[in-house]
């Protein structure tokens, strides 16, 4: 779950992180409110889960509350690279004396805690990783230990930043790696960090992920996932405990498994068809989860047709196929070809039950590539 | 031969009694896997099943059984503790089906047990089967025989289509092994890859990736350094987009890395075969046995 730049400041805040006096607001006139309390010069800035915002003028300057409200009216309501913008936050503005970068994550290759720095602060990281990586200090913290006093001086010595900035610059350092650790994050990122005119050293950006399998031990995980948007049918997909993700094609896709079912995507593709979502309806799928997963597929206009691709393991086909029939049993209108290819536990049963229902909409194909080659020839012709 | 798992392993399942348990224990059985005990805390002294004893702790189950291999079934929020019990308790080989760890958790667990020399599979896998001898995990037994190619994935479904696509075709495996779908895994391409490469048994290995991470292309690079047996690979997540989590807690592209093509580019790069679908990895697999 990635969080918005306010959510992980909030976060900041409790963890007892210097960061800008500031909040939140979805309106012009809230907006003007929290400049006038703030008092000064504000940032105005998009709350979206998207890099660039400032390029897209996302980012604004206002001199006084009236100011605030008049920026925040341009910004609100934007589209930043298909996001919109619904909540910007208002800031108090400083001068910055120099901007800094600093992260921690999860580094799959090493299994350890990577932290990094640069003095190059302000920027695309990737950008400076590619052109000047002697710039980006590096240390792995070991999870068995956790952060040591000398990764935190590998760091700041490392990345060469000013000595008037480290006694902040540190505690930053040691604060962001507690909300890495306490919250379950796979990344705590501050980008600029920032040392201001008067020596105090605040992160200015932030952007936090956090790992929702630790979920069970962070109640507070509900209240920040709430306010980030889904789309219609990933938030149905939510609600009933599917595994959706949403692409732009006219083929849906169920499958059971991960990778069955990114490879059933991978072999529509390849027969020429445009795939419309991922649906992993998981082990052990029964007939509810199934006609959960067909309709909410149909939900997206879109939709041309429907490939069905089971190898049973602990999902039995038998099951499969009375709930490919219970769902449409309850979409009485539906008109869209279903190609369902079924394998594995269950599977001559599950292929007995639909040749007997003789279903108009089903049609059986006996491998996976036939079947995709199948669903790509029936949605072609049908009106987009 | 196989690799880590044979007629001879002395399983132990932790999380027996619970309805998972029940289910695979049994399934493992049928296969003719050794089940020597299980362990639930708090119903120590019973029998499960009326047939297999079950234990209060792993180090109990141990001594008294011999038991040299854990399997577990715990929910998420135990199983860095399950884990954990089993490497101390003087177990080799620890396959953890669990799906939903959190990867703090995978993360304190995988240093741990690497130092202590323990082998663990999973989480969030399928575990192993050794074709006509044992299976160990939730892998269906019926579709695969024995044979002479060796088989890792981080994918459960997938391996199965994979496998099965062989099959039908009568080739069998020696050993089939699902490393996990998560960020952090206990045993990598790589790992496995030296296990199959030592193996006389084993006379090709089909790997199959996904997209996330860098394993393929470690393990690509591997494989043309140190394995003289032909390989196979398969990538799936071609069409995945970018920033969405297909599925896997690890299966995510990340900006330009992690990508499916990367991965296929990675393998092809450094001599390996890739198959475009699971059955042209499986026909390329028999084609690479002759």
């Amino acid at each position: 779950m990635d969080l918005f730049e306010y959510q992980a400041k909030e976060l900041f805040r409790k963890f007892g992180m210097a960061v800008p006096d500031g909040k939140v607001a979805s309106s012009p006139a809230a907006a003007e409110k929290v400049a006038a309390k703030i008092g000064g010069r504000v940032v105005v800035k998009a709350q979206v889960q998207v890099g660039g915002r400032g390029k897209a003028g996302g980012i604004k300057l206002a001199d006084d509350p009236a100011g605030a409200k008049a920026v925040a009216e341009q910004i609100l309501g934007m589209d930043i690279k298909g996001h919109k913008v619904r909540r910007v936050l208002v800031e108090q503005a400083g001068d910055i004396k120099s901007e800094f970068y600093a992260s921690f994550l999860l580094d799959r290759t090493a299994k350890a805690y990577l932290g990094m720095m640069s003095a190059k602060g302000g920027v695309d990281i990737e950008e400076v990783a590619a052109t000047d990586p002697e710039a980006i200090a590096r240390v792995h913290v070991s999870p068995l230990t956790g952060l040591q006093p000398y990764h935190v001086r590998e760091l700041l010595f490392g990345a060469r930043i000013p000595k008037e900035a480290h006694a902040g610059a540190g505690e930053l350092l040691r604060t962001m790696y507690l909300v890495f650790i306490q919250m379950d994050a796979s990344l705590v990122e501050v980008n600029p960090m920032v040392l201001t005119g008067d020596g105090t050293v605040v992160a200015l950006d932030a952007k936090v992920s956090l790992d929702e399998n630790a979920g069970y031990r962070h109640p507070e995980f509900e209240k920040l996932s709430s306010e980030i948007p889904l789309q219609k049918q990933e938030k149905v997909a939510k609600e009933k405990g599917l595994n959706y993700v949403k692409l732009d094609g006219r083929i849906g896709i169920i499958g059971n498994g991960a990778g069955l079912t990114m490879s059933t995507l991978d072999v529509v593709a390849e027969a020429g068809g445009t795939p419309a979502n991922f649906l992993d309806i998981g082990g052990g799928a029964n007939a509810a989860t199934m006609a959960a997963g067909i309709d909410l597929i149909f939900s997206d206009r879109k939709v041309k047709s429907l490939f069905v691709n089971i190898f049973g393991g602990i999902t039995r086909c038998d099951e499969v196929a009375r709930g490919i029939l219970g769902a449409l049993e309850q979409l009485p209108n539906l008109k869209a070809p279903i190609v369902v290819r079924l394998d594995g536990t269950n599977a001559t049963e599950g292929r007995r039950i639909l040749e007997e229902a003789a279903h108009p909409n089903i049609t059986m194909a006996p491998t996976m590539l036939e079947a995709a080659a199948k669903a790509v020839a029936l949605t072609k012709g049908r009106r987009a | 031969m196989s690799i880590l798992l044979d007629e001879n392993t002395r399983v132990l399942v932790q999380g027996i009694t619970g309805s998972e348990g029940t289910f695979h224990t049994k399934r493992n059985l049928a296969y003719g896997t050794k089940v020597v005990a299980g362990v639930t805390p708090g119903k120590g002294g019973q029998k499960w099943e009326d047939r297999i004893p079950v234990f209060d702790t792993v180090a109990d189950a141990v001594n008294e059984t011999g038991a040299n291999a854990s399997l577990i079934f715990v929910p998420a929020r135990f199983a860095q503790d399950a884990i954990l019990e089993a490497a101390d308790s003087g177990i080799g080989l620890v396959v953890c089906i669990t799906e939903g760890i959190p990867a703090r958790d995978m993360s304190v667990v995988y240093p741990y047990i690497r130092a202590k020399g323990v082998t663990l599979i999973g989480p969030n896998c399928p575990g192993l089967i050794s074709p006509g001898k044992a299976n160990m995990g939730i892998i269906p037994g019926e579709i695969t025989g024995p044979g002479p190619v060796g088989l890792v994935s981080r994918s459960g479904t997938l391996t199965y289509q994979v496998m099965y696509e062989m099959f039908t075709r009568g080739i069998g495996q020696s050993t089939c092994i699902g490393i996990g779908g998560d960020p952090i895994v206990g045993s990598n391409f790589i790992d496995i890859l030296s296990r199959f490469a030592e193996d006389p048994e084993t006379q090709a290995v089909v790997v199959i990736g996904e997209i996330g991470g860098d394993e393929e292309e470690r393990a690509a690079s591997f494989i043309k350094e140190n394995v003289d047996k032909p390989i196979v690979a398969y990538v799936a997540g071609f069409t995945a987009p970018e920033g969405k989590r297909m599925g896997h807690a690890g299966a995510i592209v990340s900006g330009s890395k992690g990508t499916a093509q990367a991965k296929a580019e990675a393998f092809e790069s450094m001599g390996v075969r890739v198959g475009r679908n699971p059955t042209e990895v499986a026909e390329l697999a028999i084609a690479a046995l002759d």
